[in-house]
């Protein structure tokens, strides 16, 4: 059985790192094509600019391009919360799902906007097809492309050209390359099974004459943006543990390649715009063995059986059950849990509540982290701003100036990193303690001792990394967890987008010199060292304190 | 404000291609070439009626057809979900002890561990081949069925969801009991 958990995971995520490569390069192309102006590139380039109006003609510098992203994101929350707000009125509602309370609709268009899809809603309970359609899918596209946007921007401003616009960008990141991959992986799905109908839900009388209400709807155009765009807020309350939402073995493959494709590729694309592949390719060693890491920690304690049947007559060969689906086999829930929070996805395979302890400690590191591969092209950006500090702590160290592609990297560069990196850390830790320490959390778990502490802090962390996922069991659809989320997901969103172009901004004011040979390369295995120390240090042991509170604590005083 | 206006249009394109467009085509391609899976899988029985979906677990409490695994939810496919308590939660261990005490396990007789543990969404259709097997001398016993006929069907059933990735083979249980009727 280990040799079959070895090969699928090589499967999976050796899979999509190749298909990365060729993505990466189709990448560039759309979102930074040369200034042609005849031919295909020229004609997407007008028929975006015409769609955009006046403004999308020129250029904009960082602080520009950050106001209209601003703008168009401040529209993307108005729209949303307007849709969810009128569900009741408007079409395509066969169920008549009813009115949505206020604090809950607040809390989703900021979970959708900020590409996190933290649900304090089930789908198919709360939500009207118009919703789920118009209101939550529409942002997975627009909000992934953001993303997208936003390291295009920064990529340029680092290879020391102009911004460019992003009233184009964000049209190339969505039509360019989140709509052809999303039609391609939705009829993939279609074909395993996943429903495609307006029709409301099924009545059917079972065997046994019982009903049996079957909730529905157009499930597969919803799944496959959720799973391309690092957005992860499934169609069904429990996700793609859903056998609606994850019909089978190899749909759950489709689906994990899926989160982790685009990410992977945004390595790459970056890198080409810098012009620097073996820089591109240094960063995505350092990004895949965190990966590895994490997913040989899971899938081993994941193998431990469910402490719970301890002493009962029950054959444990096949692992713990508790919350996965028989139909994935043993490494799928253990495998997928650690790509969908390594990236900004946030969909699930297996119930994380229920994973064994240390394995739920497995996703927790991958958002503390947020940058091995993270949320399609915010992870990216979060990676420059792990590099931006290590390639100053190293300059320190070799006692030279720092500096990154030649650009001197001061002290004000530093403390903007900084400052992105360490808000993470108070939004998780500082909010996991107000909501420790007060009802607003105690009074919403749903297991106690150190593994309702994990709820708490699981939340907060998922949260504030944009990720979506959540140990379920947590009562988390009240008034103060709606309102301190949302507002959490939407600082915790443009934080480490706006600080970061304010790093280029700052860079390209200065005089470029060339590399020379005083300079730390950032093509070799000492600089993927640094990245991979600063990330450790910075990143992991900011949260280690509440680790132990929470997972470490489960595992030492109940796995043994 | 003009970055507004330039916002609005975008916003409108986008839905216009993104959500209209892309939901028609993908809806158009589903019910077209796949309406079976399409529409939810759905199995009707003698007569026509719907008596549920090939991917959606059911519950059978009856001795003469085969047990799902357990449901948090109680199989109700209009709002899924997992238990989420912890492995390491009492709760878990008392769901434990009453399917032992369901299935009369014994120590000689081990019960097979996804027959005690709730999956994620709750409808998990599917039961290990090992789960079914378990079942069958009582299956056989109320039905009046030779035994061994009942376990050469399960066997035919069981399949491998994922070929030589997943040596141990699951059965659907709707599909096993709806073959069990036309034994």
């Amino acid at each position: 059985m280990l040799t079959q958990s070895i090969l699928f995971v090589v499967l999976v995520v050796g899979g999509t790192a190749l298909a990365s490569w060729p993505l990466g390069r189709y990448m560039q192309w759309a979102m930074d094509p040369a200034d042609l102006p005849s031919g295909i590139s020229g004609w997407k380039t007008r028929a975006f600019a015409a769609i955009g109006g006046p403004l999308a003609a020129s250029s904009q510098n960082w602080t520009r391009y950050m106001s209209a992203m601003l703008a168009f994101n401040l529209v993307m929350f108005a729209v949303c919360a307007a849709i969810l707000a009128l569900q009741q009125h408007l079409p395509l509602n066969p169920d008549g799902r009813p009115a949505l309370e206020a604090s809950l609709i607040f809390n989703t268009a900021a979970s959708f906007t900020s590409n996190t899809n933290l649900q304090h809603y089930s789908g198919e309970v709360s939500l009207s097809y118009l919703s789920q359609l118009g209101a939550l899918m529409w942002l997975q596209f627009v909000s992934a492309a953001t993303g997208i946007a936003a390291l295009a921007a920064l990529a340029r401003g680092l290879a020391g050209r102009p911004l460019g616009n992003f009233f184009l960008d964000i049209q190339r990141a969505c039509f360019l390359v989140l709509l052809p991959a999303a039609l391609v992986l939705a009829v993939l799905l279609v074909i395993g099974g996943v429903p495609m109908t307006f029709e409301g839900a099924a009545i059917a009388t079972t065997l046994e004459g019982v009903q049996q209400t079957i909730a529905r709807g157009p499930v597969a155009a919803f799944v496959s943006i959720k799973q391309l765009g690092t957005n992860g807020g499934g169609f069904f309350g429990p996700n793609s543990t859903h056998p609606l939402e994850n019909p089978g073995f190899w749909t759950n493959i489709i689906e994990m390649v899926a989160i982790i494709l685009i990410p992977m590729a945004c390595v790459w694309m970056f890198a080409r715009i810098i012009g620097r592949l073996r820089h591109g390719g240094v960063i995505f060693a350092v990004m895949l063995a965190f990966l590895l890491v994490k997913i040989a920690g899971s899938v081993y304690f994941e193998a431990a059986p469910t402490r719970a049947f301890a002493g009962l007559p029950i054959d444990q060969t096949l692992g713990n059950l508790e919350g996965k689906e028989m139909r994935f086999g043993p490494a799928g829930g253990p495998l997928w849990s650690v790509l969908t929070t390594s990236t900004s996805n946030g969909s699930v395979g297996a119930m994380h509540d229920s994973l064994n302890p240390m394995t739920g400690l497995m996703p927790m590191v991958g958002m503390w982290l947020n940058a091995t591969f993270g949320g399609v092209g915010v992870g990216m950006i979060n990676m420059f701003l792990y590099i931006v500090v290590g390639v100053f702590i190293a300059g320190m160290m070799i006692g030279r100036t720092p500096e990154y592609l030649g650009w001197r990297v001061e002290a004000r560069e530093v403390k903007l990193a900084l400052l992105a990196l360490l808000a993470h850390g108070l939004f998780v830790l500082g909010g996991t303690a107000i909501f420790a320490a007060t009802p607003w959390g105690a009074d919403t778990l749903n297991n106690t001792g150190p593994h309702g502490f994990s709820e708490i802090l699981y939340e907060f962390t998922s949260a504030s990394a944009n990720n979506g996922s959540g140990f379920e069991g947590l009562g988390d659809n009240t008034m103060p967890w709606n309102i301190a989320t949302g507002i959490v997901m939407l600082l915790a969103r443009f934080i480490p987008i706006l600080l970061p172009l304010a790093i280029v901004g700052s860079l390209s004011g200065k005089r470029r010199s060339a590399e020379s040979n005083g300079t730390l390369s950032v093509e070799g295995g000492v600089f993927g060292t640094m990245l991979a120390a600063t990330i450790v240090v910075v990143g992991a042991l900011t949260f280690f304190p509440a680790a132990t509170l929470g997972p470490i604590a489960e595992h030492v005083t109940t796995m043994n | 404000m003009q970055s507004l206006l330039a916002s609005i249009r975008i916003a409108a394109m986008t839905m216009l291609i993104c959500v209209a467009g892309y939901a028609t085509a993908v809806w158009a391609v589903a019910q077209a070439a796949f309406p079976d899976g399409a529409n939810g899988s759905l199995v009707t029985g003698r007569g026509g009626a719907i008596v549920g979906s090939r991917q959606i677990a059911q519950a059978f409490t009856q001795p003469g057809s085969f047990w799902p695994r357990p449901s948090a939810v109680d199989y109700n496919g209009a709002a899924a979900g997992g238990s989420n308590k912890s492995p390491t939660s009492p709760d878990i261990a008392a769901r434990g002890r009453e399917m032992v005490e369901r299935y009369g396990a014994t120590p000689q007789f081990l019960l097979p561990a996804d027959l005690a543990a709730a999956s994620g969404a709750g409808l998990d259709p599917h039961i290990s081949e090992a789960g079914a097997l378990y079942q069958t001398a009582r299956v056989a016993q109320a039905r009046g069925l030779d035994p061994a006929r009942v376990e050469a069907l399960v066997r035919t059933t069981a399949f491998s969801p994922g070929g030589y990735l997943t040596p141990d083979r699951i059965v659907n249980v709707l599909e096993l009991n709806l073959a069990l009727e036309m034994l």
